[in-house]
């Protein structure tokens, strides 16, 4: 993830900071099962897993909502159905059936998360057609209609579970590995994650990601040097789509459950939390905020039964005096820029 | 006679009561730097926004270059040669100058569907824009980020990308407001070096500029053109006279 | 037909619910470019508040003013300790605000009061029901309603369109930095303008107790449909908020009514009340995303 300082406004020169951390980072998360094994916390590691697919749903909106500009309060639609898509196929797979009389099921993981990317993709690209129409708050509640709509058709198709949405009984497979094991998921969650940061990292700084920041900054001036917004800002809904979808098809697997509270406003809006907590349009501030909140949550959850009441006002704070999250307040306290 | 390079009849957008531009018709010939005149409130913002399309206009017909652009979107007039500064600057303060000169020159190379090579080590990309900043003294800003720009400096950037995207027809809203004398000084020079080399219509309220820089020049009062001509049969026209100049501007 | 008559009253009793919380948030949005997510927050405030007075004291009466104090106050305290430093900043800095409200709220309700709903009774004065045409009887606490939020939408009207405070909102709410500039003391426009958003979502609070149960996340229930009237009637209008409300209000009680039994003629009983319900439930969302595409700005748009 070399391409960290090209995040920054002001390009420097040679930036080891930034690398090194990557680097400190990386190897940290790699590190991580053996050490939390070692330590005799072995529950970690699912923790761990937990931060990790949220991380790349929270990054995916980000592309969309910190550089695209485009504040999606809907992408719980494209996390739920990438969730839906595994737990679909699955229930083909195990009762041998073919879905829509066509597709055949499947539990190798591979082609479950392809066929997951797509089918959000394909979503994102149908809502973001028609609600990058509007701006403002008005996309923000648009976005938010569909993801509802979503929602409450999964609530009432009783062939998917309805409310108690479908169980899936073993983790999807992927070659010889055995999923089953947490550190193995760990580390098939840790591979897509890498392999979806350094995506990202690629994209926002390339000639795509040069304009998508543009659009965010003047609409008007792209218009007057000549490019059109709106394909470039659907293009890179889809791509964000695509990615809720695939950190919700782990989700799926990861629970080996899946139900419509995948595809609640509250999942959007825990996105988004994650989002802003971490760093709007920063490389890694989705991960620190998804990070933060899933390892909070879980803390505070053992130790107070309010724990809402602590995390409000940990919020609070963070809003109130870190300009711009955690990603921010992190780069102040290392005394850099 | 071959048509003009922008050709405007019967331009007409209203407001709910108000008429913003009242039928409309201009000329700007290949080549020449034509000035657009008026008081305030003449419609003369107004007039370059509906030839920019940003604007939309409720009837008549623009034509550039023999084609009429009328119901085109702004992107793709900017690809058939327009091209505008603002009076209030549009740019991208998060960028810096070289992030902003770059990004004009990648959309002149038509579409940035390009996911995966790094824009800003592009040196096809870099390396002409700082051509064009170099070419306009502004090379030893290129690393800074454009909000910790003077307003003068923006201006001035604001006409580099202009130029970058190669226009035929250049449309100059008020480019000298708010400059100090120094810099309109600067300004001026940098436009009369373009001359003959990129049509401009200029609106500007310095009348010190305006005749400075423009071959020809037209009044706008009320939404319509009343008088077009060089600077001296424009001083010496009654009517602009008694619309314009007769209160005391000049 | 009299099924239809009562369904659609019901549909305006609710409509009128969400116009008290709407007004609220649409004038806090349209002047002060807020997205308060805690809005709901106080409206479970006053829920509370009147079905606590009313449990301890018996006293309507009492339970009235606590219910509206109290929301109130917590409005005020919200806008002087949080939202006012967040003005200037992003709408994302709002929402992540205003959600740890939510979190503070909601925990702190818990903690106070635990997680049991509390039941409300009727009023005796209220109670029972009136023929309002033959065959059609109609509880008259929801009437009562009706009545109460025409009289606010009438009182807001008024306040808004005869007043010197109305003037200045209505000018926040299209040119808020025009206000700024001509020296109106904005901060205390903006705090009373808060203060009375928030006494109204008290006020729906507490009319609320009775219909439904007091518990911690009926706030948030409401909220999301309450932006979706914001929203379908454009933001800072509160005209626009009241028929958004009584749209909203009407269409979600009529479909929730009559589509499951519509559907039930063409399929098997349980399977057509849970799609009428999923399809029902969208319907409104349904409706904001077709009003949206072909009224980006709402139906009644403030900023002409």
């Amino acid at each position: 993830m070399r391409n960290e300082a090209m995040v920054q406004p002001v390009p420097v020169p040679v930036a080891y900071g930034p690398l090194l951390a990557t680097l400190v980072l990386a190897l940290a998360l790699v590190v991580l099962p053996f050490a939390a094994q070692a330590l005799g916390q072995p529950s970690l590691v699912p923790l761990a897993t937990r931060a990790l697919i949220y991380a790349i749903a929270a990054a995916s909106l980000n592309l969309a909502l910190g550089y695209g500009g485009m504040v999606s309060f809907g992408h719980a639609a494209f996390f739920g159905i990438g969730g839906y898509v595994v737990g679909i196929l699955y229930q083909s797979f195990t009762a041998d059936e073919l879905l829509f009389g066509l597709i055949p099921g499947t539990n190798q993981l591979l082609l479950t998360l392809a066929a997951a990317m797509l089918a959000a993709g394909f979503l994102a690209l149908v809502i973001g057609a028609l609600s990058l129409r509007t701006s403002g708050v008005q996309f923000i509640m648009i976005t938010l209609a569909f993801a509802q709509m979503l929602f409450f058709l999964f609530v009432s198709l009783k062939a998917y579970g309805g409310d108690d949405g479908l169980i899936i009984r073993r983790r999807n497979i992927l070659f010889g590995l055995d999923t089953r094991d947490d550190t193995v998921f760990y580390f098939v969650c840790l591979a897509a994650a890498a392999i979806m940061f350094w995506g990202i990292a690629r994209i926002v700084g390339s000639r795509f990601g040069m304009v998508l920041a543009g659009i965010r900054q003047s609409e008007r001036r792209m218009a007057a040097m000549g490019i059109a917004p709106y394909r470039y800002k659907l293009a890179a809904f889809v791509i964000s789509g695509m990615g809720a979808g695939l950190a919700g098809a782990l989700m799926a697997n990861y629970l080996r459950f899946v139900s419509p509270d995948m595809l609640h406003w509250t999942k959007s809006g825990e996105l988004m939390i994650m989002v802003i907590l971490g760093g709007v349009g920063t490389l890694l501030g989705p991960l620190l905020g998804a990070a933060a909140l899933v390892v909070l949550e879980t803390v505070l959850t053992a130790w107070t039964e309010h724990w809402q009441l602590v995390l409000g006002p940990i919020l609070l704070v963070v809003v109130l005096f870190t300009q711009g999250g955690l990603r921010a307040l992190l780069r102040r306290l290392g005394g850099g820029r | 006679m071959a048509e003009p390079l922008l050709c405007v009849r019967g331009l007409r957008k209203r407001f709910g009561g108000l008429v913003a531009t009242d039928g409309v018709d201009l000329d700007v010939a290949e080549g020449e730097i034509h000035a657009l005149i008026g008081p305030n409130g003449a419609g003369k913002t107004t007039l370059i926004t509906q030839l920019f399309g940003e604007l939309s206009h409720d009837a008549g017909e623009i034509r550039l270059g023999g084609e009429e652009i009328g119901a085109l979107p702004t992107p793709q007039r900017v690809r058939r040669g327009l091209a505008r500064t603002f009076q209030i600057t549009h740019l991208l303060p998060d960028y810096t100058v070289l992030d902003n000169v770059a990004l004009a020159v990648q959309a002149r190379q038509g579409h940035s569907f390009r996911f995966f090579a790094e824009a800003r080590r592009d040196d096809g990309l870099r390396g002409q824009a700082k051509g064009h900043l170099a070419a306009a003294g502004l090379f030893h800003r290129a690393e800074v980020k454009v909000s910790d720009l003077s307003h003068g400096e923006q201006k001035q950037l604001e006409l580099i990308m202009a130029l970058a995207g190669g226009p035929r027809l250049l449309l100059l809203d008020e480019p000298m407001a708010g400059l100090g004398h120094a810099e309109s000084e600067q300004m001026v020079g940098m436009l009369s070096a373009l001359r003959g080399k990129v049509t401009m219509l200029l609106v500007e309220h310095d009348m010190d500029a305006v005749f400075a820089l423009a071959d020809r020049i037209s009044v706008l009062v009320y939404g319509r053109v009343i008088a077009t001509g060089t600077a001296a049969e424009i001083r010496d026209n009654p009517d602009v006279r008694a619309a314009y100049l007769g209160d005391g501007e000049a | 037909m009299t099924l239809v008559l009562e369904q659609l009253l019901n549909g305006v009793q609710f409509g009128v619910m969400l116009f008290l919380l709407a007004a609220g948030l649409t004038l806090i949005f349209g002047i002060m470019g807020v997205i308060n997510l805690a809005h709901g927050s106080l409206y479970m405030v006053g829920a509370y508040a009147g079905a606590i007075v009313a449990a301890k004291t018996g006293s309507l009466l009492l339970a009235i003013p606590a219910a509206l104090a109290a929301a109130a106050a917590a409005g005020v305290a919200m806008e002087l300790l949080v939202l006012r430093r967040l003005y200037q900043r992003d709408h994302l800095d709002q929402v992540l605000a205003t959600f740890a409200l939510i979190l503070i709220f909601n925990q702190g309700v818990t903690l106070l009061f635990g997680r049991q709903p509390l039941f409300v009774s009727i009023p005796p004065l209220l109670n029972g029901s009136v023929e309002l045409l033959p065959g059609l009887s109609y509880s008259v606490y929801r009437l009562t309603i009706i009545a109460v939020g025409l009289l606010v939408a009438a009182g807001l009207s008024i306040l808004i369109n005869r007043t010197r405070v109305g003037m200045l909102v209505r000018a926040g709410a299209t040119h808020r930095d025009m206000v700024r500039a001509l020296g109106v003391d904005i901060k205390l426009l903006y705090t009373a303008v808060f203060g009375l958003g928030a006494l109204l979502a008290g006020l729906a609070g507490l009319m609320a107790g009775p219909i439904l149960a007091v518990q911690v996340g009926m706030g948030e229930q409401i909220l999301i449909m309450t932006f979706v009237v914001v929203v379908i009637g454009g933001v800072g209008s509160v005209r626009g908020a009241l028929f958004g409300a009584l749209i909203v209000g009407i269409v979600d009680t009529c479909l929730r009514a009559f589509l499951p039994g519509l559907l039930r003629q063409v399929m098997a009983g349980s399977e057509a009340d849970a799609l009428g319900a999923g399809l029902s439930s969208m319907g409104i969302y349904l409706l904001m995303a077709v009003v949206l595409l072909l009224r980006p700005k709402g139906l009644f748009p403030s900023h002409a």
